[in-house]
């Protein structure tokens, strides 16, 4: 299971990479999400994988009496998924206020402000 | 222990948002609203200030859940010192831009989202936590982002792009490299990891998360390979935006970097060596960069990578001298860089461009204020005894103390640099004649049809850090007590340690 | 896309889904659920009647802008956390009434947390999805 998980996480960085390196600013936005699924996906990959066992004490006890799923991780990334929800939102309508006012999603053509 | 009073810098800001989108139609009220709540909130910082620097550091437990367990809030004299830089800043820039921004912009919630751009820079200073400084700092792109966007045309656009992008990257590289520390260790508490970590066997995947730290932060704080997006990109907001982003969203990207390097990573031999190449390429080109710009945003956009570079050098250094150095240019670097762009917005608001070309004459129009952006103009090449000497003087001392004579050649290079490009600012815009606005139909008369109450409003803020940049040249022996403490405790982090953990290691004794 | 069955639909599932979103708010703090999903719920069920009749039925049916919650969401997140400060307690320390209400179970300041989220997440949902759907015309 980590092993798939693992792999998953490489493909999603890749996909990412390669998606941010194209010329298109879709693609590029499509690569930054991507890349934070990847991140996220990583988080809950390091927090170690432990399928149904919620981190609850039992109500006989007051201790943990099994191994259980370390509940952190899942709050980092509920918090990142947050947080990415909104930028991504951001960034679409960003776009899209970018392909009306250029009229193109070329990067090349979009990147006059850098001249001298 | 718990000191409850930390959270102020941070929930002020955030009841002053909240009032400010209350007031979202009435653009009128939200100006006296931002300026009177930034003058509180320069009041909250002095005495956070004032009670940390007598009482040590402060820490809190947010939620009552003792460290290294829950969200702790530290403030040490570090943290303190940029929150009152940062209050300070946030006042002048909300100050002008009551005048200088549009109605338009305000319309679109400017305020509000000033303060939440206000309210993360002070939690980024203030936590003690990495995921918590992650969330801060997505708080604070986030709001960039609006101001960097808001009411764009064209060119703002298209240099928010770069921007966007970049910090979008930076922050998914933090987050990588979080997930790993975490997998690592199994803590995210800074001051839990800094003990953790120092016993850590797998030195290879330390180092590792090392690199991805400040690549990160490296990406944020625009240092050498990784600055492109600043200068194509700051010189197209209003100067106000460009004041507060040039002052405080680089140099939060180097406290992160002091912070982490102090705190959790030790460089080592390789990686004093990396800091300090980079230092140098970044103070190379960044001056070199400013020399060939005839803008002069895009010139003083340059400039900010320039001196970027002396920090990092004071890093790469790593003895308490360099320490000093580099924490003494960073409080001389917020209050300067902010008051730069904001010379920059009074000469586009009297001038009607930023192109040194067009520009010229204006010592002999306005020979005060021509005086006034002298002082400021001087303060950052660092004249004796203004407030960019001392800590060049500091930086060059620890450089012939550790050996590092190539990297001294750099700070006199890159001093040298600015000094030109200043010189030559200072002969086109100020001292040449004519106004060299002849091309255009009619002069531009923006500023003088002002009533003189709104042009004193425009000069203020400009006085109010020019004061506080004198101060810290004319006062530099008690600046220098200050850095001299930060150094101390980034140096040595016993005490920082003790303050956060010491609560929950007094109940289980210490192995 | 006006569809006879999406629009009858959508008006019984409006009422139903708000429950629920209230259901889920209401159950968070021990169990899977809180504001954000809730809130979620919720404008998913607003979105779901404005593709059903149209955004602008759904905004008159909203009789306000859905932005004016963002602010009073979270004014009530805020003091919510800021309340254990009074009691010189950390900022956002959990404080809670001693019995459970019927209905309602434990009231607690992260109750009030959770219900100023669940208002700021409709009002944001809302405000980006009418924004995006005012443009696209």
């Amino acid at each position: 299971m980590e092993f798939i998980v693992a792999i998953l996480t490489g493909v999603l960085y890749a996909t990412g990479i390669y998606m941010i390196l194209r010329r298109s600013l879709v693609k590029l936005i499509l690569g930054l999400i991507l890349l934070g699924n990847g991140a996220n996906l990583l988080i809950f990959l390091v927090g170690r994988l432990s399928a149904g066992k919620p981190p609850i004490i039992p109500e006989d006890s007051s201790v943990f009496t099994d191994v259980y799923a370390d509940p952190i991780p899942q709050a980092l990334i509920l918090t990142a998924i947050v947080i990415s929800f909104g930028l991504q939102a951001f960034a679409i309508v960003t776009i899209k206020r970018v392909y009306k006012v250029v009229g193109t999603d070329d990067l090349d053509i979009i990147d006059r402000s850098d001249e001298v | 222990m718990s000191d409850i009073q930390i959270i102020w810098p941070i929930a002020f800001h955030l009841v002053a948002a909240v009032v400010l989108i209350g007031f979202w139609r009435r653009v009128d009220v939200q100006r006296y609203v931002s300026v009177v709540a930034n003058i509180i909130a320069v009041g909250i910082a002095v005495w956070l200030f004032g009670k940390v620097w007598s009482n040590g550091v402060l820490v809190m437990q947010s939620g009552s859940w003792g460290a290294p367990f829950g969200i702790t809030f530290v403030a040490d004299t570090f943290s303190a010192t940029m929150v009152l830089l940062t209050a300070i800043s946030a006042l002048a820039v909300s100050i002008f831009s009551a005048v200088s921004i549009s109605k338009e912009r305000m319309r679109y919630g400017y305020f509000s989202i000033l303060h939440f751009l206000v309210m993360g820079l002070n939690g980024a200073f203030l936590t003690g936590d990495i995921f918590n400084m992650y969330v801060w700092f997505e708080l604070i792109i986030i709001s960039s982002f609006v101001l960097m966007t808001l009411g764009g045309e064209r060119p703002q656009i298209e240099g928010a792009i770069n921007y966007v992008t970049m910090n979008l990257l930076a922050s998914v590289i933090f987050l990588t490299a979080i997930a790993i520390l975490y997998g690592m260790v199994g803590t995210l508490n800074m001051a839990d990891l800094s003990m953790k970590l120092a016993e850590e066997q797998n030195r290879g995947l330390v180092n590792a998360t090392a690199i991805l730290f400040f690549v990160g932060f490296g990406i944020k704080s625009a240092v050498f390979p990784l600055y492109f997006w600043l200068p194509s990109s700051y010189h197209t907001p209003p100067s106000a935006i460009a004041a507060i982003f040039g002052g405080l969203l680089t140099k939060v990207g180097v406290y992160a970097l002091l912070r982490v390097f102090s705190l959790m990573f030790i460089p080592d031999e390789f990686m004093t060596n990396m800091l300090m190449a980079i230092a140098a390429l970044t103070m190379f080109t960044g001056g070199v960069g400013a020399l060939v710009q005839s803008n002069i945003r895009k010139m003083f956009s340059y400039l900010i990578i320039c001196h970027i570079g002396f920090m990092i050098a004071g890093l790469g250094m790593y003895t308490e001298l360099a320490l000093l150095g580099a924490v003494f240019y960073l409080i001389h670097d917020i209050i300067i860089k902010t008051n730069l762009f904001l010379v920059s917005g009074v000469i586009l608001k009297i001038k009607g461009t930023v192109d040194m070309k067009r520009l010229g004459g204006l010592y002999d129009e306005y020979p005060k204020i021509s005086l006034l952006i002298a002082v400021i103009l001087f303060s950052l090449v660092g004249i004796p005894p203004l407030s960019g000497f001392w800590p060049k003087l500091f930086l060059i001392q620890a450089g012939f103390d550790t050996r590092a004579f190539v990297l001294v050649a750099f700070v006199v290079v890159a001093s040298f640099l600015t000094l030109f490009v200043i010189a030559r600012m200072w002969s086109e815009v100020f001292w040449k004649k004519g106004s060299g606005t002849q091309e255009m139909d009619r002069p531009f008369t923006y500023f003088n049809e002002l009533k003189p109450i709104k042009q004193a409003v425009f000069l203020a803020p400009l006085v109010l850090l020019a004061a506080v940049s004198l101060y810290i040249g004319f006062g530099a022996e008690r600046i220098m007590q200050v850095a001299l403490v930060i150094a101390h405790d980034l140096k040595d982090t016993s005490y920082y340690l003790q303050a956060v953990l010491g609560a929950t290691h007094s109940n289980t004794p210490m192995p | 896309m006006k569809s006879l069955i999406l629009r009858t639909a959508a008006n019984y599932l409006l009422p139903l889904l708000l429950l629920f979103s209230v259901f889920i708010l209401l159950r968070g703090h021990y169990l899977p659920g809180g504001g954000f999903v809730g809130g979620l719920v919720a404008s998913i069920a607003f979105v779901l009647h404005a593709f059903a009749n149209g955004t602008e039925s759904t905004q008159k049916f909203l009789a306000y802008h859905p932005g004016n919650m963002i602010p009073v969401g979270l004014g009530i997140s805020v003091l919510a956390g800021l309340f254990p400060m009074l009691l010189g307690e950390p900022f956002m320390t959990g404080l809670w009434f001693k019995d459970p209400l019927p209905v309602i179970g434990m009231v607690g300041t992260a109750l009030f947390f959770d219900i100023g989220v669940f208002l700021v997440v409709i009002g944001v949902t809302l405000t980006i999805i009418f924004t995006i759907a005012e443009t696209t015309k």
